[in-house]
């Protein structure tokens, strides 16, 4: 496999993976996970319904997908450790995305929690991908505690506002051992790149797709953004400069003739 | 008699076992999916076919939603 990405041991072509919130159906999320061409996708973990038809788990499986469980929803380390421990009982996955948020406008991550939580996971013998604010040093603590992965956001969850914050992206990346994934807040294709190119190892997002106006078309353009700006990264960016560098050289170019009035004389 | 299965009381037979109050939920207890804890304990599946659930008891049925 030419470039693949390589997490906690396992090996995907993909570097796209994808939320599965916030689709209008199963089969309109099906058709944009196939469009995606992602080969991980995160799951929540509910109260079963007795009443639901179709089961994301067999949407997953049709598709190549492998399910990532997540603790979505949850406010405390305590919340967080109970559902990966019953995601691991359901799905036989010792992987889990790890979210503990803190407030529920931003969404944002509650640091003590998190930390607290992915030691316990750690310890527990979890594979621990955290979702985190984009501080470098909360990374490199859940980093140091054997997170296998380190997701900063962007922007908030849903926000589609982008990377608010590239200088901290840069930094979380040059100083990580494990692969970065940056973790919501993606709104375009554009962005989805602009986070490759900064480095990132891989992309998470959801409702970019799954709320678009065609999910399954915008599926397919995120995973050509995830290509093209991981490309981009390994092929080496040229500098920015204030001013012009000539694409031409200017060795071998034509005498013009000599202006009427100089012949004249 | 009564057990409280996802916040909701529920009638379940007396000699119910956890794998009867699964497959009563419309899920198969052997195949994987679902996780159930008694009292914010998890029971692992292995163990459904030999525990049997007391009147009272609060039983968090979970499964794998769309989400995230």
């Amino acid at each position: 496999m030419d470039d693949p990405f390589v997490i906690a041991g396992a090996e995907f072509r993909s570097r796209l993976v994808l939320g599965t919130g916030g689709a209008a159906s199963l089969q309109a999320l099906e058709r944009a996970l196939e469009a995606s061409g992602a080969e991980l996708a995160t799951v929540a973990m509910r109260r079963i319904d007795p009443s639901a038809t179709g089961s994301i788990l067999d949407v997953l499986e049709r598709v190549g997908c492998r399910p990532l469980p997540n603790t979505a929803g949850c406010y405390t380390a305590r919340d967080a450790v109970l559902t990966a421990r019953l995601a691991r009982e359901a799905l036989e996955t010792d992987w889990v995305k790890l979210e503990v948020i803190g407030d529920d406008r931003t969404l944002f991550p509650d640091a003590a929690e998190l930390l607290d939580a992915a030691e316990q996971l750690v310890d527990d013998g979890f594979t621990v991908l955290p979702y985190t604010n984009d501080d470098p040093v909360l990374a490199r603590r859940l980093e140091s505690t054997g997170c296998a992965a380190v997701m900063p956001l962007g922007s908030p969850i849903g926000s589609g506002s982008g990377i608010r914050n590239p200088y901290n992206l840069r930094i979380i990346v040059e100083q990580a051992g494990v692969p970065v994934i940056l973790d919501a807040g993606i709104g375009t294709a554009s962005d989805a790149t602009l986070a490759m190119e900064l480095g990132c190892e891989a992309v998470l997002l959801a409702s970019a797709v799954t709320r678009a106006q065609d999910p399954e078309m915008m599926g397919r353009a995120m995973r050509h953004a995830v290509e093209a700006g991981r490309l981009a990264r390994r092929a080496g960016r040229i500098p920015r400069r204030l001013y012009a560098e000539a694409s031409s050289g200017s060795d071998g170019l034509a005498e013009p003739a000599p202006a009427a009035s100089e012949a004249d004389r | 008699m009564i057990v409280v299965v996802n916040g909701a009381q529920r009638e379940i037979a007396d000699d119910a076992t956890i794998a009867d109050l699964v497959a009563d939920l419309g899920r198969d207890p052997r195949l994987p999916g679902v996780a159930v804890a008694v009292h914010g304990e998890i029971v692992p599946r292995g163990e459904w076919q030999v525990t049997p659930l007391d009147a009272g008891q609060r039983v968090e049925v979970i499964g794998a939603a769309q989400g995230g």
